[in-house]
């Protein structure tokens, strides 16, 4: 069996998906130069009011409440592109038709999905949440499924042997709208049997083949096969792509970040529900920002010809799929990062990537989640700033102080070792013979208690507390030794020196433009509070003294 | 009227106040666990300290055994002191720490770009926080406490700590007591251990345990080596002495905790040595 997925006035359909509110309106889809742009696509509603295809823009002058859009071929691509993503999560046979018709094969799908017209009733749930109406039909070949869907509204079922008499209450344009390449031919035909008095298909399939033949040809022939429902042929099935972009395109520039995040949250949810339909998550996201110029010459004007790309890319540390946290992410970066012009164009892709599998256990660590600790992460930049917050990460050089701050992304808990070496001396408790047994007990023990004792053994190291920027220092020196220390930026910091020990040399980068060289002195200076201990250096390239740090 | 009905499971009002006994970490230390217990989860701990008293060494040795324990951990940094060698000196797992630096970026950059002192020269500001008690370590404590909310209410960090060793303390009084009570109430029930240190005790009655910490003893021999010799004021006492066996003396000033103890501790201080990087 087959199902095609028929999404009505396709172009109309697309706009309304991205501008849910228009549903409740009349609206029409223009397209051409203006001023001979015509109407292509209407809604229901809009064809209730009287609207036909193919009025001019003047002629519509007369519908006071119809909302007239421009055709955005990139919203019917995009909207294609996840209606073929949805056929394929229901099958591995998908065919892509034309914009707005997919058809799928069912073979064998009933064991594992349901009966038919649950089967239909899903997949038309699964449009619906994208956004779009569909009339979906299920018959024994796909020639018949494009028809009916084509030509009745909602889920119809045909079986096998009942097409002819389902198919015949359909008029002649459907056949000829689905199977016609030339739309001045499908008019010919059109005419020529209206003259001969076939309106229906039902009239068209009882006409004996012979003299179709004789008058119409190879192409008369195939057209009444069609109409009987009797035509067959294999899918010209579709290999899947993985590319999950949704654009939109603006009519009006946007300048706010509020209006912004509204259709930045609609386009997430879109990719979301595509992704998860593939049982993927995201891995990477990249936002595409067409920014328009203002021009300097007094007044504003906004022109697609001087715009420019405004590129912002969350790389998330593990898979994930949820628009909401997504769409935090985007607002805190292009909280920190504003594009700086109106927006008149958005465009938003995902990296896809298998979702993260973890399976907490009773002994692991107390762990963060990681979708709220890249939310915290980027909350926290907004508050102390860019690359102020993350994990260190030593830099393999001589220089004193050399590290980088990296994007905090801790590993995922393991299982602790404990557990593990539980499993080992079990094993180990196994495989001795009992004679031996108490000897291997013994010698688990032995280092068991040496690892213990290890770690028993093991202090604090003392501690540095850095001052940064190092502070500048005024020293006294007798003898080849700092005897008196005063601190310019502050006054607590000052004093006679009662102890030193030192100097400790070093340089690098020499050959390079950043070369340094210094000397490090451990000192300590008597204060109101006592006495404390501080690492003063001297830059031997500028014979300037710094106090770098406190040992605490 | 129907009889009343037995409310067999209600908690009798004697046993409200009876509350449980947090679990309880290793603070890396076993002569500061056998004070204190150790870290208690769920609860604020306070280690105050004059500059080189061993405050800095000990937090990062119990940063240090918490991501060995593969927590995760993070440091709140309110004057940008930490140092990286430091840490990895004393076994910090750095995959596992966060680091949250809460300093300026230069010492007028949190000034300047607060409107009316944009621009200033530096020498100016100073003078200004002299003379009209302006601190730029009060933006710093804002952000501070800032981070520290979004930390705490993100949960599943094992350990937090928040660094204000270099914040004046007439400016570490300044933080209202209710964000300490705020954080005390958003980390009971978790097993999150949050630790404080400081100059002088600021958190009141929100925290569970006060530890304080001086290096008296090595400082008292420095000061008694120094005094002996004559000469210049400059000891020749030996680097190793001095760094490698730094003694530090712990004294438990308060501890709120309901401890199950065989016995109570005999003495409420503990001493320990603290050893150089290099001379490991």
């Amino acid at each position: 069996m087959f199902a095609c997925i028929f999404i009505p006035d396709f172009p109309a359909q697309t706009i309304m998906r991205f501008e849910p509110e228009l549903r409740a309106r009349s609206v029409a889809v223009l397209t051409g130069r203006p001023p001979l742009e015509k109407v292509i696509a209407l809604n229901e509603r809009a064809r209730q009011s009287g609207v036909e295809i193919g009025a001019t823009k003047s002629q519509l002058e007369a519908w006071e409440n119809l909302v007239l859009r421009a055709r955005s071929e990139s919203q019917e691509t995009l909207a294609h592109a996840a209606l073929l993503d949805c056929a394929q999560s229901f099958s591995p046979e998908v065919e892509d038709a034309s914009p707005g018709i997919v058809l799928l094969n069912l073979a064998g799908l009933e064991p594992l999905l349901g009966p038919l017209p649950k089967i239909a009733g899903d997949l038309t749930r699964r449009v619906s949440q994208m956004g779009l109406e569909a009339n979906i039909a299920v018959t024994a070949n796909p020639d018949a499924a494009l028809l009916a869907a084509r030509g009745f509204p909602g889920i119809t079922l045909i079986l096998q042997g009942y097409e002819a008499e389902r198919l015949g209450d359909l008029p002649v344009d459907v056949l000829l709208e689905s199977f016609s390449s030339d739309a001045d031919e499908a008019a010919r035909w059109v005419e020529m049997f209206d003259r001969w008095g076939i309106r229906k298909l039902r009239a068209l399939a009882a006409l004996p083949e012979a003299p179709v033949s004789e008058r119409l040809g190879q192409q008369g022939l195939r057209l009444q096969k069609l109409a009987r429902g009797a035509a067959s042929r294999t899918l010209r099935v579709l290999e899947p792509r993985l590319n999950f972009t949704e654009s939109v395109d603006l009519e009006y520039p946007i300048v706010l970040l509020e209006p912004l995040a509204f259709l930045l949250n609609r386009m997430l949810e879109q990719v979301c529900a595509r992704l998860q339909e593939r049982a993927l998550a995201v891995q990477e996201l990249h936002l595409s920002l067409e920014l328009a110029m203002t021009q300097s010459n007094g007044y504003a004007s906004f022109t697609r010809t001087s715009a420019r790309i405004f590129t912002r890319t969350l790389r998330l540390p593990t898979a994930m799929l949820d628009a909401k946290v997504f769409l935090k992410l985007l607002q805190l970066d292009l909280q920190a990062h504003p594009p700086g012009a109106p927006i008149v164009k958005i465009r938003l892709s995902a990296e896809p990537a298998r979702p993260r599998v973890l399976q907490s256990g009773l002994f692991q660590p107390v762990f963060p989640e990681p979708e709220k600790l890249e939310l915290t992460l980027a909350r926290i930049a907004g508050i102390v700033g860019e690359g102020r917050v993350g994990s260190v990460e030593l830099l393999d050089t001589h220089r004193e102080g050399a590290f980088a701050v990296r994007h905090f992304a801790p590993a995922e808990p393991e299982v602790r070792h404990e557990a593990k070496r539980s499993e080992n001396r079990k094993k180990t408790k196994n495989m001795c013979r009992p004679t031996n047994e108490s000897a291997c007990e013994l010698k688990e023990n032995l280092a068991e208690n040496t690892k213990e004792h290890a770690k028993e053994k093991m202090s604090a190291v003392i501690a540095m507390r850095l001052f940064r920027p190092p502070l500048g220092a005024s020293v006294t020196v007798r003898e080849a030794k700092p005897v008196r220390l005063r601190c310019l930026a502050r006054e607590d910091i000052a004093g006679e020196i009662v102890w030193t020990a030192g100097p400790w040399r070093s340089s690098g980068d020499w050959s390079q433009q950043e070369g340094w060289s210094r000397e490090e002195w451990d000192i300590a200076v008597s204060a109101e509070t006592g006495l404390v201990l501080y690492r003063l250096v001297q830059d031997k390239l500028s014979g300037n003294w710094f106090v770098e740090g406190t040992y605490d | 009227m129907g009889a009343i009905p037995k409310l067999a499971a209600v908690v009798p009002a004697s046993r409200l106040d009876v509350r449980p006994a947090p679990e309880m970490v290793s603070s890396g230390i076993p002569q500061l666990d056998l004070l204190t217990g150790g870290l208690a989860r769920g609860c604020l701990t306070e280690i105050c300290g004059l500059a080189s008293s061993g405050r800095t060494s000990v937090l990062l040795f119990a940063l240090a055994r918490a991501t060995q324990r593969g927590e995760v951990c993070a440091l709140v940094d309110a004057s940008d002191a930490f140092d990286p060698a430091s840490a990895a000196a004393a076994g910090m797992e750095m995959s596992r720490l966060l680091w949250v630096r809460c300093g300026e970026k230069s010492p007028s950059a949190g000034c300047a770009k607060t409107g009316a002192f944009r621009g200033m020269p530096s020498g100016i500001l100073r003078a200004a926080e002299k003379r009209f008690g302006f601190s730029r370590c009060e933006s710093q404590l804002g952000r501070m406490l800032k981070v520290t909310d979004l930390l705490l209410q993100s949960n599943g960090f094992g350990m937090i700590a928040l660094d204000l060793g270099d914040v004046p303390v007439s400016s570490a009084r300044r933080i209202p007591l209710a964000s300490w009570f705020r954080f005390r109430r958003a980390i009971e029930h978790t097993p999150t251990a949050l630790l404080v240190l400081e100059q002088q005790p600021i958190a009141g009655s929100c925290s569970s345990v006060l530890l304080k910490l001086s290096g008296a003893r090595s400082q008292r021999r420095l000061s008694a080596v120094s005094s002996q010799l004559s000469g210049p004021p400059y000891s020749e006492l030996p680097h190793s002495e001095l760094l490698d066996q730094f003694e530090i003396t712990a004294e438990l000033l308060c501890s709120r905790l309901e401890r199950k103890l065989e016995r109570k501790p005999a003495q409420s201080t503990a001493s320990f040595k603290n050893r150089a990087a290099w001379a490991r």
